[in-house]
C-alpha cells in the first residue's frame, strides 16, 4: 500500500472534478477499495470520500419503482420495508452478501462497483499476469485453480466471475444506474471481458453513481433470491438466482418471469431464454428443471467449475418452483 | 473443603463455583472483552521500528538476485536484511533437544524450497514504509522444476519411517482369508490453523539480554531456541507472552520470521515488531500435513474385526522432517488378533507443516473411523453396533488395561441424548421435503500426554493469593482454573487470587501442548499452594505472637480466606490479620511435579524440549480421553450442500477441573471439526506451487450459521492415573472423530461415501 492523499468532497461536483483528475478514486464504504489497496491491485493517489455528501442516501419506493442513493448503506436497503415487500429478491440478495459488518460500511454504489474474486487479480507480487490488472500480460487462472470461476460470458482474456448479489436481482428487473443525469441499464452497465478485461463498467473518468433506480412490477414483487454455498453465510456464492414471476388470473400461468444468474458468469447473468421457455406455459415441474437448463446455453467450464453448470440451472428450478408454491 | 475427596467430573462436581470443578466464568473475560487485555505486540516500546518480509515467489529453485537500492531509497527505511546483509545465527536444537550441526543458520533463504519462503525483510520507521519499501524488493530466481503434493508423479513413496510401524500377528494372511473383506483410501487435504492473532513479534535487546514480545504455547522452549540462536545463555533471554489470540498448535515453536525480527532489533540497536500479514500465515510456518490412508478390515460375517491392515502417507517439507502419526488412533480404538500399520512420509515443496489440534489421532480417526462405518454397511450392522461388538477391553497394542476408559458409557450416553435408535439403517431412508437427512456416529480419542511444571503460589499481607508459572492461556482457560486450584487448596475465594502467567522469568512450564498443560499445572499449584497453607498453619500455630497459640491444636482450618479451628471454637481472624499479628508481609511457596531428586540440568531439559514427557502407556496402564459423536446432517438433494444440524457429544476426559471452560474448548473442537469435513482445504495452483486461497475470505471456516447447538455430556471419571488431580486431556479431544462422523451421516443421507475431505458440494450433486 502506497502513500495517498485524502480529500473530502464538498458537493457531488467537487468530488466528480477531483475523481476526474489520474490516480484519484471515489471512497464510499472502502470494503473494496482498501482491501484491494491493501493487496496492491488499486493503488490511488488520491481518495475522495463521497461519504457524507448529502441526498444521497435515500431509499424512496412508490408505485412506479424505487430509487436507491448511491450512498444508501446496504444494510439499510435490506431492512428496508417497502424494498422487502416489493422487491424480496432485491433485500435477499442484500441479506446474504458479505457480512452484518460489511453490509453495515459497504454502500450501494460501491457494491456495483465490486471487483472479482479471482485470486490471481488480488495477489499481484505472485502473479502478475492478469489482463484485468494489466491489460495484455495474460490470464493466471486458465490453467489454475478455477473452481470459483465463471462458465458464462468468459473470454480467452479472463473468465473471473462476477462476484455481487444485488446486481444480480437488479439485472433482473431491469434496474437502471444514474450517473448523475446519464442513466444506463444495469445490463449494460456492466461490460462483458472480451478483450478488455479491464473495463469492467459502463462508467468514465469524471462520472459517479448517484442512485440506482428499479422499475415496480408484479414479478418484482412476487421473486425471490437464492444463493448456494458451501459455508452458510459470508461466502460468494457457487451459483444463485434472482427470480420474479407474475401469473395470469388462473394464478398457475406464467404471464411474466424474470430469471439472472450470479456466481457463474462474468457479469450479473440475465437469462432470457430460460425466461422465454415458460412464459405462457403453466407452472408445472418438468417443464420448469427443462427451461432452466436454457439459462446455462452456451456455458464453457475450465475443469474444477463445471460444477456450475449443472448446479445453476437446479438454483433456477428450485426458485421458480418456490415461487410457484406461494402462488 | 479439600481436594482429596475427588469427585465425579461432571456438571454437578464442586457445589462451589469457585472451587475445583465449578464452573467459574473465565477471570481473564473482562479484560479481553473490554479491550484492556494488552497482546504481545500490542506493547508500545520507545524507538519501535517495524520489519516487513519479502516471500518467495518460487516453489523451487535458487535466489539469483536481490536488489534492494530502490527500497533502501525508499521514505523512512532503516535497512534491508538479505542472506547476504543479516548477521549469522547458529542452528538450534530441535524440539526434542538433540544437539544441532554445528553450522550457520540464516533465518532468511538462498535456496528456496517452497513458495512463500522469507527471502528478505525490510525495516523502517513506520509499519506503512515498511510495506510499501517491502514491494520495491527484486528478487529474481534459477527456478527448478517442484514437488506439488503427495499427488505428484515425482512425489514417489516416500521415506518409510519405521518407528511408526506397529503389527501384531499376520494381518495380511488374516485379511486374505477374512469372509468379508473392506478396504479404502481416505485423504485430508492440507488445514490451517487460522488463529485470529496472526503471527508475530517485538524484539529489544539490551545488552546481552534479549526480550521477545511473542504469543507463545511455549514460552522456555522458544527462549531456548533464541538463545541458541543467538549464542547467549539461556537466562539473558526473557519471553512474554501474557495473552494468546488462538494457537492450535502453531505457536509453540521460535520460527525463522522471529529470527529475522530479532537479528534486525541486535542490528538496528533498537526494538523491532514483525508482525505476519494473513496470506503470510499460510506459507511462513505449517499447517497440518496432507495425509493420505488405505485402511483395509478383514470380519467375519458378523463383522468381528479379524485384521487390520493401514497404510499411511503424509507430506513433509524439503529439507524439514513432520511426521503425522496415521496409525494412532487405528491401533487402539478397536480389538484385533492382527494389525499391521506402516507409514512414510514424502517431501514434497512445502514449509514444514506442524502441529495443528490432534495431530496424528486427527486423520487416524476419519480413516479408521469411515472404514469401520463402510464395514457396518458391508455386514449389515448398525454403526454402533459394530463398535460395541469389536470393543477393545484392553490397549490392544501396548497390551496394558487402560487407566479409564468410559468409552462405553459414552456411546450408551450419546445414543440415547440423540435417539439413535430411532435411526432407519438405509441409505437415503430419512428426508425432509428437498433436504435427504443422515445421522452419523464416530468415535474419538486422544492420549494423556503428561510431563512436569513449577509454581509459585504466594499468601499477601492482604490476605489475597498470588500464583505465578510461566505457563500460558490461549483461550483454553488456564488463568481460571489455577485460580481454582489454588483457591480451593489455600482456602480462599477464587476472586482474591490473582494468576500471573506468560512471562518466561516465572517458575517453568513445558509446552503447553498435547492437552497436558491443566492436568500439569493443577498439580504443580496444588502442591506449592498445599505448601504455602502448611506455612500458614504451621505459623498460626506456633508462632508465640499467633492468636491460635493459646489453643495447643494440631490444625487449622482456612475457608472463604478466614482461619479458625476445625470445631470452631477459638477466635475465627482473616489471613490478612494473622499475617500482621505474626509479623509476616507475605509467605511464599514453590511447588513442582518433577521426580524427587530432579537435577537442575533435568528441569531444564523437562522445561525447554519434550524429551523427558513421560510416554501415555508408562507403567501398567494406557492413558486417553474418549468420545463419542452423533451427529446429524441435511444435504440438499439438488445442490449437494451438506449443513449440520443437530450434534450430540458424550466425552471421558477423566475429571474436570471446571466443566464451563472444558465444554467450550469440546465445543470449540467439534466446530473446528465441522469446518475440517466440510469447508477446510488449502487450494494449490499446482504450476507455481502455491496455495492461492491464503485468506480468511477464500479459506472457509464456519460461521455462526454453519452450527447447530451442540450438546456435551461429559461421561468421566477421576484418572489417578493420568493426573494429580483426575482429570485426562481436554483441549484435543473433541475434534478428533467430528469428520468421520459426518462422511458417515453424509453417506446414510445420500449413499455416497465421501472419502477426500472436505465434502463440498461438487462432490455430491
Ligand atoms: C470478505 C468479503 C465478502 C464479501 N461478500 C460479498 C457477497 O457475498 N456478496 C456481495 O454482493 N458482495 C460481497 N462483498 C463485497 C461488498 O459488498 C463490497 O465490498 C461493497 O458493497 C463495496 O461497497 P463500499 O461502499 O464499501 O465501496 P468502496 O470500497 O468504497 O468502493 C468500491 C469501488 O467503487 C467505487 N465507488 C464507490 N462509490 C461509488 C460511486 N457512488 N460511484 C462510482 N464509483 C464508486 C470506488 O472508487 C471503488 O473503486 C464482500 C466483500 C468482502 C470484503
Ligand atoms: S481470470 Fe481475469 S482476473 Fe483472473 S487472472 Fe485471468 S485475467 Fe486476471
Amino acid at each position: 500500500m502506497k502513500d495517498f492523499s485524502y480529500l473530502r468532497a464538498a458537493s457531488v461536483d467537487a468530488a466528480l472534478q477531483a475523481a476526474a483528475l489520474p490516480g484519484a478514486m471515489l471512497l464510499a464504504g472502502g470494503t473494496t477499495l482498501i482491501d484491494l489497496a491493501k493487496c496492491g491491485v488499486t493503488e490511488p493517489e488520491t481518495l475522495v470520500d463521497i461519504t457524507h455528501l448529502k441526498g444521497l442516501n435515500s431509499i424512496e419506493v412508490g408505485e412506479r419503482g424505487a430509487t436507491i442513493g448511491a450512498l444508501a448503506r446496504m444494510g439499510h436497503v435490506a431492512d428496508h420495508g417497502d424494498i422487502k415487500s416489493r422487491f424480496p429478491a432485491v433485500s435477499e440478495a442484500l441479506w446474504q452478501a458479505a457480512s452484518a459488518q460489511i453490509r453495515n460500511m459497504a454502500t450501494i454504489g460501491g457494491n456495483l462497483m465490486q471487483r472479482t474474486r479471482c485470486p490471481y487479480f488480488r495477489d499481484p507480487a505472485n502473479f502478475p499476469a492478469c489482463n484485468k490488472r494489466e491489460p495484455g500480460s495474460g490470464c493466471s487462472a486458465i490453467g489454475g485453480v478455477t473452481r470459483g470461476h465463471a462458465v458464462l460470458g468468459t473470454s480467452n482474456a479472463c473468465i473471473a466471475m462476477y462476484p455481487g448479489d444485488l446486481a444480480v436481482a437488479l439485472v433482473a428487473f431491469d434496474a437502471v444506474v444514474h450517473l448523475g443525469l446519464r442513466q444506463v441499464p444495469v445490463d449494460d452497465f456492466f461490460l462483458l471481458p472480451g478483450t478488455t478485461p479491464n473495463r469492467e463498467h459502463a462508467i468514465e473518468p469524471g462520472e459517479m453513481i448517484t442512485a440506482i433506480e428499479i422499475p415496480g412490477s408484479a414479478s418484482a414483487r412476487r421473486s425471490t433470491y437464492l444463493k448456494i454455498r458451501d459455508r452458510q453465510s459470508y461466502e460468494f456464492a457457487a451459483a444463485s438466482a434472482a427470480v420474479g414471476v407474475e401469473f395470469e388470473a388462473d394464478g398457475r400461468t406464467i404471464r411474466d418471469l424474470r430469471v439472472a444468474l450470479g456466481g457463474v458468469a462474468t457479469k450479473p447473468w440475465r437469462a432470457r431464454a430460460a425466461e422465454d421457455a415458460l412464459k405462457g406455459k403453466v407452472l408445472e415441474p418438468d417443464a420448469v428443471r427443462a427451461a432452466s437448463l436454457l439459462a446455462v446455453e452456451g456455458a464453457v467450464d475450465h475443469g474444477a467449475n463445471h460444477y456450475k453448470i449443472e448446479l445453476a440451472p437446479r438454483v433456477v428450478a428450485r426458485a421458480i418452483l418456490k415461487l410457484g408454491e406461494t402462488a | 473443603m479439600t481436594v482429596h475427596n475427588i469427585r465425579h467430573g461432571d456438571a454437578s462436581d464442586g457445589a462451589l463455583s469457585e472451587a475445583v470443578g465449578g464452573r467459574l466464568s473465565r477471570v481473564d473475560g473482562p479484560a479481553k472483552i473490554t479491550g484492556a487485555a494488552k497482546y504481545a505486540v500490542e506493547q508500545r516500546l520507545e524507538g519501535l521500528a517495524y520489519a516487513v518480509l519479502v516471500e518467495s515467489t518460487i516453489a523451487s529453485g535458487k535466489v539469483r538476485a536481490i536488489d534492494t537500492t530502490a527500497a533502501e531509497a525508499a521514505p523512512g527505511v532503516l535497512q534491508v536484511l538479505t542472506p547476504d546483509t543479516i548477521i549469522s545465527l547458529r542452528t538450534a536444537s530441535d524440539w526434542f533437544g538433540t544437539p544441532p550441526p554445528d553450522k550457520p543458520y540464516c533465518p532468511l533463504a538462498r535456496d528456496i524450497t517452497f513458495s512463500g519462503q522469507h527471502v528478505a525483510a525490510v525495516v523502517a520507521e513506520t509499519f506503512e514504509q515498511a510495506v510499501a519499501a517491502a514491494a520495491l524488493v527484486k528478487v529474481s530466481y534459477d527456478e527448478t522444476p517442484s514437488i506439488v503434493d503427495l499427488s505428484d508423479a515425482k512425489a514417489g513413496d516416500g521415506i518409510p519411517i519405521d518407528a511408526m510401524t506397529k503389527e501384531w500377528g499376520d494381518a495380511q494372511a488374516a485379511f486374505a482369508s477374512a469372509p468379508v473383506r473392506i478396504c479404502a483410501a481416505y485423504n485430508t487435504p492440507r488445514e490451517y490453523q487460522a488463529p485470529m492473532e496472526p503471527h508475530g513479534l517485538i524484539a529489544r535487546w539490551e545488552d546481552d539480554q534479549l526480550t521477545v514480545w511473542e504469543p507463545s504455547q511455549w514460552l522456555d522452549g522458544m527462549a531456548r531456541t533464541y538463545a541458541e540462536w543467538f549464542g547467549v545463555p539461556f537466562e539473558n533471554v526473557r519471553l512474554v507472552s501474557p495473552y494468546i489470540g488462538g494457537g492450535f498448535g502453531s505457536k509453540a515453536l521460535a520460527l525463522s520470521h522471529g529470527a529475522v525480527a530479532a537479528c534486525a532489533a541486535r542490528m538496528l540497536g533498537r526494538p523491532v515488531r514483525l508482525v505476519m500479514t494473513r496470506p503470510q500465515t499460510f506459507t511462513g510456518y505449517g499447517g497440518r500435513a496432507a495425509t493420505r490412508q488405505t485402511v483395509a478390515i478383514g470380519a467375519d460375517a458378523n463383522g468381528k474385526i479379524q485384521s487390520i491392515v493401514h497404510r499411511g502417507v503424509n507430506e513433509t517439507s524439503i529439507d524439514g522432517m513432520w511426521v503425522e502419526p496415521l496409525g494412532s488412533v487405528t491401533s487402539i480404538m478397536y480389538a484385533t488378533p492382527t494389525f499391521s500399520s506402516k507409514q512414510n512420509v514424502v517431501r514434497v515443496n512445502s514449509v514444514v507443516p506442524g502441529a495443528m489440534r490432534a495431530p496424528g489421532e486427527n486423520p487416524s480417526a476419519f480413516g479408521i473411523e469411515s472404514a469401520i462405518d463402510e464395514l457396518a454397511y458391508e455386514v449389515g450392522i448398525d454403526p454402533l453396533e459394530i463398535r460395541l461388538r469389536n470393543y477393545a477391553e484392553q490397549d490392544p497394542h501396548a497390551k496394558k488395561a487402560w487407566s479409564t476408559r468410559q468409552l462405553r458409557e459414552a456411546f450408551a450416553t450419546g445414543a440415547e441424548r440423540f435417539g439413535w435408535f430411532r435411526r432407519t439403517p438405509e441409505p437415503r431412508s430419512m428426508r425432509d421435503g428437498n433436504q435427504l437427512i443422515g445421522w452419523g456416529v464416530a468415535a474419538g480419542t486422544y492420549p494423556v500426554r503428561r510431563a512436569y511444571g513449577e509454581a509459585i503460589v504466594r499468601i499477601l499481607a492482604d490476605g489475597s493469593v498470588e500464583v505465578e508459572s510461566s505457563s500460558i492461556d490461549m483461550g483454553q482457560g488456564t488463568y481460571t482454573i489455577l485460580a481454582q486450584t489454588a483457591a480451593e487448596t489455600v482456602g480462599v475465594r477464587a476472586d482474591d487470587v490473582v494468576v500471573k502467567l506468560g512471562d518466561s522469568r516465572f517458575p517453568r512450564a513445558g509446552v503447553t501442548g498435547g492437552s497436558r498443560l491443566a492436568g500439569v499445572m493443577t498439580g504443580a499449584v496444588y502442591k506449592a499452594a498445599t505448601s504455602a497453607l502448611d506455612q500458614l498453619v504451621g505459623l498460626a500455630i506456633s508462632d508465640p505472637r499467633s492468636p491460635f497459640h493459646a489453643l495447643q491444636a494440631n490444625t487449622l482450618v482456612v475457608a472463604n480466606g478466614r482461619i479458625g479451628s476445625p470445631r470452631g471454637d477459638g477466635p475465627d481472624v482473616s489471613i490478612a490479620e494473622l499475617l500482621k499479628s505474626v509479623g509476616r508481609d507475605h509467605i511464599e511457596a514453590t511447588g513442582d511435579t518433577m521426580p524427587a531428586n530432579s537435577t537442575s540440568d533435568d528441569r531444564y531439559k523437562n522445561y525447554t524440549t519434550i524429551a523427558m514427557a513421560l510416554p501415555h502407556t508408562e507403567g501398567d496402564y494406557s492413558r486417553h480421553s474418549w468420545c463419542a459423536h452423533f451427529i446429524e446432517v441435511r444435504v440438499d438433494e439438488d445442490f449437494g450442500t451438506v449443513r449440520v444440524s443437530r450434534v450430540v457429544s458424550a466425552l471421558d476426559s477423566g475429571r474436570l477441573y471446571n466443566p464451563k471452560l472444558a465444554e467450550s474448548q469440546w465445543k470449540g473442537g467439534i466446530i473446528m471439526g465441522i469446518g475440517q469435513a466440510l469447508l477446510e482445504e488449502g487450494i494449490m495452483d499446482r504450476r507455481h506451487g502455491r496455495i492461492v486461497n491464503n485468506n480468511l475470505a477464500d479459506y472457509l471456516v464456519p460461521t455462526n450459521a454453519d452450527i447447530p447447538d451442540i450438546e456435551v455430556i461429559s461421561v468421566g471419571i477421576p484418572d489417578l492415573h493420568s493426573s494429580v488431580l483426575g482429570g485426562k486431556g481436554v483441549g484435543e479431544l473433541a475434534i478428533v472423530g467430528v469428520a468421520p462422523a459426518i462422511a458417515n451421516a453424509v453417506f446414510h443421507a445420500t449413499g455416497k461415501r465421501i472419502r477426500d475431505l472436505p465434502i463440498t458440494l461438487e462432490k455430491l450433486i
